[in-house]
């Protein structure tokens, strides 16, 4: 049993939960992430780390509520328990000096992105973040990059906070302006990843993604997790979860995050029927 | 002499019509009549041939002997003081290659039903003596630490016998449950899951610590558990990393390996979903690839879950199936078609990315491999389509390189297995021993818990030294 220290929302529908787990946090870093079942009828899912803690002895997770897993353990408050927390699992990021470092931060993947922007700079690097969300109420960690990087840029979808337009907008005048960049780092919902990718490619940069497909144990055994990369079948949770964003099969892995939506539907509908009278 | 009985007692089981739509399990059991009657056939030859067939020498004559005449508490004491998985071993062991096959009455073509007589025992202890979990068998500390990499039946046995021994064992399992491919991988209509969890809670009440969640590899390395008290590792992480055929298709939708598609159903309980959290595609047309044990389990699950036809499909023809005797028949009888001569040419796809169909090969067998199977053969042009809206990939499952890949001074195999000497487990690595899935690549239950005794009583010396 793993005792959760605190929780935190963050933004509307993600939220922050520190969580004591020792010998992980001994062991972890950037780029890694955690598997999480919340109890026995619980299903096993991969978050990745947004910070840990060897002296509390705790680890890190941001998370958004999306299906009956997220929106069970979104309702579970300091003091309570999670069944089981495995990790730190797959390949810790690639870290060295590379010269100028975009890292890119969408959604949820704006506290993944955190551990690794802090690596990047503490290897030498200029490290220039950036971040999106649709509008200003759910940006979030803006003080905290900010420190962490030697530039932030925010965008926000309706330009209701920093500048106005997509993260694509934001990489595509940096890749393109004066000084480019030598690498690009992104996390955030698949489709951000792809455009990140699709948006660097003519220009040559090379892009890191991490991609966050359906997992099952984490640890290579079953295969769920397979995605393509240069027209290779690789296991995104022991070979990854970092690729090289031009060679990832985008559709493929859209496809394959989809299986089980109906199956997802189900689930939260029968789960919200029998739990209407639970929030936080 | 007595005249031979050669009528064995014959094993109740569920009606396949109804035991094909549900998850309990096949087998019933003896009943205490049942296994007199069975156990009362055994003629007691001096030869005691049937113990040299087991890998972990139980005695078998005498415990058969005990259930004769009904001393049920000593049959227990006798079987487990060999096995300290009888209840698993007596489901899942394939006896008529082992103990049965070596039988003086194998040769008259009725051998003792040794395995559910096994079985009987171990389901009347759990039944009857619900205070075995404080074993009469002390462990005397010698104060020696010993780390074993995986709960499965070697990590199991290796972790009991050590305990037995006085020896301070530490399980690390990556896993939320113990039981490792008990748990995972065998259905609980042929393995109970609560038998698992029974004999598991037996090894932990000898006095081994369980830790789960514990990648070996990842959250510690063999070589800081040796620089950190550990006096020696012994490694049983099986055989985990899934093959696929490496064909056009395969990433589709629909298309699952074994291991996926049985953790989902056994470990996760996806036949219980919503129920439980974890959800698995209910395919109508599912098509299992491979003619193995796992591939019969992946079939008749896949079965149970509702699907309407069921292929196995393997290239070679069925007397060259690895999977047991009694679960090709068992798969037989509940409906599971089988498609043999045939292998899979690519796999065919919707727009939605989902699988809809493989096209196959019909084979013929040519000259003898160096496995002394005949090789199948592609027949030219022979090229045609079934229509499958599910396909789960059983071809066999190599060692997950972790272990191999962290720790320094192992010697691996090309297959990825781990070198070990057969007879100890001695890996090259000092204070290192291997046994398993992990050194033969993926084999049975028992030969595992085999190989996990050896190394235990090696490691015994080596510690005693």
């Amino acid at each position: 049993m793993y005792k959760i220290l605190l929780t935190q929302d963050l933004v509307p529908n993600i939220h922050l939960f520190k969580v004591a787990a020792p010998a992980v946090a001994k062991k972890a870093q950037p780029g890694q992430f955690v598997v999480i079942r919340i109890d026995e009828r619980g299903e096993r899912i991969p978050l990745t780390m947004a910070d840990w803690d060897e002296n509390e002895g705790s680890v890190t997770i941001v998370f958004m509520e999306i299906g009956t897993t997220t929106r069970r353990l979104a309702l579970l408050k300091a003091g309570d328990y999670i069944a089981n927390l495995v990790g730190p699992l797959g390949l810790p990021s690639h870290i060295e000096k590379f010269g100028t470092v975009v890292c890119v931060g969408g959604c949820y993947g704006i506290a993944s992105i955190m551990p690794i922007a802090r690596a990047m700079r503490e290897a030498g690097n200029k490290v220039i973040s950036v971040i999106e969300a649709r509008s200003k109420y759910l940006l979030f960690w803006e003080d905290e990059l900010r420190r962490a990087s030697d530039q932030l840029i925010v965008t926000t979808g309706d330009g209701s906070y920093g500048a106005k337009g997509w993260i694509t907008d934001r990489l595509k005048e940096i890749v393109s302006g004066g000084d480019g960049a030598d690498l690009v780092v992104a996390i955030g919902c698949t489709f951000m990843m792809k455009l990140c990718a699709e948006t660097t490619k003519p220009f040559g940069i090379e892009t890191i993604v991490h991609l966050n497909p359906i997992m099952v144990d984490g640890t290579g055994m079953c295969g769920c997790c397979r995605v393509s990369v240069g027209g290779e079948t690789k296991f995104a949770c022991v070979d990854g979860p970092e690729f090289d964003g031009h060679k990832v099969d985008w559709d493929l892995l859209l496809a394959r995050q989809g299986i089980y939506l109906d199956d997802e539907i189900r689930s939260l509908e029968e789960w919200e029927c029998q739990n209407w009278h639970k929030s936080r | 002499m007595a005249k031979l009985n050669l009528n064995r007692v014959p094993m109740p089981r569920q009606d396949p019509k109804l035991r094909g739509r549900n998850f309990n399990e096949v087998a019933l059991g003896y009943s205490l009549e049942q296994a007199k009657e069975e156990a009362s056939r055994c003629i007691q030859c001096p030869k005691r041939s049937c113990v040299d067939g087991c890998p972990v020498e139980v005695d078998i004559p005498d415990f058969i002997k005990a259930i004769r005449d009904g001393d049920m508490p000593e049959a227990v004491r006798i079987l487990k003081s060999k096995n300290s998985l009888p209840g698993i071993c007596g489901r899942v062991c394939p006896q008529e290659t082992q103990c049965e096959s070596t039988c003086s009455l194998a040769k008259k073509g009725a051998p003792i039903a040794i395995g559910r007589l096994e079985r009987f025992v171990a389901d009347w202890e759990r039944a009857n003596m619900p205070s075995a979990n404080s074993p009469s068998i002390q462990p005397s500390a010698s104060g020696k630490q010993v780390a074993v990499v995986g709960s499965g039946p070697a990590g199991l046995t290796a972790a009991a016998d050590l305990a037995k021994l006085g020896h301070n064992v530490t399980i690390f399992e990556a896993l939320h449950v113990a039981g490792g491919v008990l748990m995972y991988g065998i259905p609980e209509f042929r393995l109970p899951k609560e038998i698992v969890q029974a004999e598991v809670d037996y090894v932990a009440s000898l006095g081994v610590k369980i830790e789960l969640d514990s990648v070996v590899g990842k959250l510690v390395t063999i070589d800081e558990l040796l620089n950190n008290g550990y006096r020696a590792v012994f490694l049983g992480t099986g055989a985990g990393l899934p093959m696929f055929l490496n064909i056009p298709g395969e990433n589709l939708n629909g298309i699952y390996s074994a291991n996926e598609f049985l953790t989902r159903v056994n470990l996760m309980k996806a036949y219980q979903f919503p129920k439980y959290d974890t959800p698995v595609k209910l395919g109508k047309r599912v098509a299992v690839i491979g003619g193995g044990n796992v591939a019969m389990d992946s079939a008749r699950c896949a079965l149970r879950l509702g699907a309407e036809e069921v292929y196995i499909v393997y290239r070679r023809s069925e007397v060259e199936m690895p999977a047991r005797r009694e679960e090709v028949e068992n798969a037989k009888e509940e409906g599971i078609q089988f498609k043999l001569l045939t292998n899979p040419k690519r796999f065919l796809g919707d727009e939605q990315n989902w699988v809809v169909g493989m096209e196959c090969y019909e084979m013929e067998l040519g000259e003898p491999d160096e496995g002394g199977r005949r090789r199948p053969v592609v027949k030219p042009g022979s090229e045609f389509i079934i229509d499958v809206d599910e396909v789960i990939v059983a071809l066999g499952t190599t060692p997950n390189p972790l272990i191999a890949s962290t720790t320094t001074g192992l010697e691996t195999t090309k297959r990825g297995t781990v070198v070990a000497d057969e007879a100890t487990g001695k890996t090259v690595k000092d204070r290192v021993w291997a046994g398993g899935d992990i050194v033969t690549g993926a084999a049975t239950v028992i030969s595992a818990m085999g190989a996990g005794k050896l190394a235990a009583a090696d490691i015994d010396k080596y510690l005693r030294g």
